[in-house]
């Protein structure tokens, strides 16, 4: 099976020493990654790396078999930020709105929304649960409800895999469970994810895969791996686990 | 009415006042959302220059000030990209750089305090008819940018970092709003004047963003406040000898005041509720 994503001793610096040092690990199809790590780590640092913010100081990122520098076809990557904390409490977009940005790297000019498009933002809509919503305003909705329209953004454009930094940032208990379960149900039907999330303790039940970094790679391998390998891992889930 | 328009040098302040109000309303709300609203002012003090230097070389001021306001604008890019300052640090230095330049040539013309005065305040009197078309032209280019790119610049607003994901051209739209921006400032130059160029880029749009609706409407909104407050502010200004400028920035302040009114007393009746 081929590597949607492929990090090969990826290191990177914002100063003089480096933040992420020299990670390998690389994304299957079907995958449920969960990236992990404590605060200042590098998670979000090492995401911005994959998708093209930062440029590595040394290591190659492949997306789908290209290079990062040659790698333009966007569209198949569906990115989730830790937005729901962040939009502007007047920002003036509707739910429908929101969604439709999420074809921007498809459409060609005139970037109208066709009749095709219009069904497929509602058909997105409808696969989180917020068909109901496309006329609010985003600032309106809950910090869950925003966070699925932004995971309905993202899967607009049909993406073959859905990257994720700590989605549930600001969002509440109850809405993390079936927020996490909607990622769930989404990589049942084949859609491949990397979540970023100091969470551990909850997406055990959904991700198949751990990559677990402190600036360098501690762990890469699936879930079960990750708890059995030693008694630090344990302990160190078993903290995750009581946060949670 | 008929009578206003009677006048070849009306007809010129209407068509001009159409044409700009509706370029800033409408940079306007994006400047405002990626909370950019001043930097009209510093591009207004970069310009301030450019009139100073056309009229001691005899250039025509207009020109003067695109090009200054050009330039300025690639110098403030340049000044992030190439060293650590902030935006608004870049733009502080060269629009005083620049605002040095004019006073500094003020100080040593003479003659030219007077003329300098109708770009600083506006003067609907001295639009001549080549800087009118000039104008027309470039804010007719502004508006065709902004509708080819409203969308881009929607993505951007609401989340640059993703906007960047998704494949927009980020950089390039960051400096292309740049410079619309020194284009419609100089634009404005002759209905409201250098000091108060940005109130037509920020208080349509600040109006707008009160009404608290769908994206595409707020632009609407911000175009039709502009647009009403220009062409009642020329007409009230007419017709009781006011200063054009003035009338228009206070039309367009009191929509401001009268649509936060609004929107407070819509919360408070649905609080009650």
């Amino acid at each position: 099976m081929h590597s949607l994503i492929n990090l090969s001793s990826v290191s990177f610096s914002y100063t003089d020493s480096d933040v992420i040092k020299n990670i390998s690990f690389s994304v299957k199809k079907g995958d449920f990654v969960g990236l992990i790590g404590p605060n200042g780590s590098g998670k979000s640092t090492l995401l911005r790396i994959i998708l093209g913010i930062l440029t590595p100081r040394k290591g190659v990122v492949s997306l789908f078999g290209k290079e990062l520098k040659k790698f333009g076809e966007w569209e198949k990557i569906g990115y989730v930020p830790q937005k729901a904390t962040n939009i502007e409490k007047n920002f003036p977009a509707t739910v429908y709105e929101v969604v439709s940005m999420g074809l921007l790297s498809i459409q060609k000019f005139p970037k109208i929304i066709t009749k095709r498009e219009d069904s497929k933002i509602k058909e997105a809509l409808t696969s989180v649960s917020m068909e109901n919503f496309s006329q609010r305003r985003i600032t309106e909705l809950s910090s869950g409800q925003q966070q699925r329209v932004l995971i309905a953004k993202a899967l607009v454009v049909s993406p073959e895999i859905l990257i994720l930094d700590e989605p549930t940032t600001g969002v509440d208990q109850e809405n993390k469970e079936s927020f996490y379960n909607l990622l769930g149900k989404l990589n049942n039907k084949g859609m491949t994810i990397l979540l970023v999330s100091h969470d551990i303790g909850r997406i055990t039940k959904y991700v198949n895969k751990v990559a677990s970094i402190n600036q360098k790679i501690e762990f890469y391998g699936t879930y079960k791996e990750f708890c059995l390998k030693d008694a630090a891992y344990k302990k160190e889930y078993k903290l995750y686990s009581d946060k949670g | 009415m008929i009578e206003i328009l009677s006048y070849e040098f009306m007809q010129k302040a209407f068509i001009s006042g159409i044409v700009i109000a509706i370029a800033c309303s409408l940079l306007g709300v994006f400047l405002v959302l990626r909370k950019f609203s001043l930097i009209g002012d510093g591009i207004a003090h970069i310009s301030f220059g450019g009139v100073a230097t056309g009229l001691l070389f005899n250039i025509t001021p207009f020109i003067g000030a695109l090009l200054f306001g050009l330039i300025g604008s690639f110098g403030i890019i340049k000044l992030k990209e190439k060293s650590a300052v902030y935006s608004d640090t870049a733009i502080g230095i060269v629009s005083h750089v620049s605002l040095g330049i004019g006073i500094f040539i003020l100080s040593i013309a003479s003659g030219l305090n007077v003329d300098i005065l109708s770009y600083l305040f506006g003067s609907i009197l001295s639009i001549k008819t080549t800087e009118l078309l000039l104008s027309l032209s470039l804010a007719l280019l502004v508006i065709v940018f902004i509708i080819i790119y409203y969308k881009d610049l929607f993505y951007m607003s609401f989340d640059e970092e993703s906007a960047r994901v998704s494949g927009i051209k980020v950089n390039f739209l960051n400096s292309m709003l740049l410079i619309l921006t020194a284009v419609t400032i100089v634009c404005s130059m002759n209905i409201v004047g250098l000091m108060l160029a940005s109130s037509l880029i920020i208080l349509p749009a600040a109006s707008a963003l009160q009404i608290k609706t769908s994206f595409k409407k707020t632009l609407i909104y911000s175009v039709l406040i502009s647009v009403f407050s220009v062409i009642a502010g020329l007409i009230i200004a007419y017709n009781y000898d006011f200063a054009v400028s003035g009338t228009i920035v206070i039309l367009n302040a009191l929509f401001f005041l009268l649509i936060l009114l609004h929107s407070k007393i819509n919360n408070l009746s649905s609080n009650i509720k």
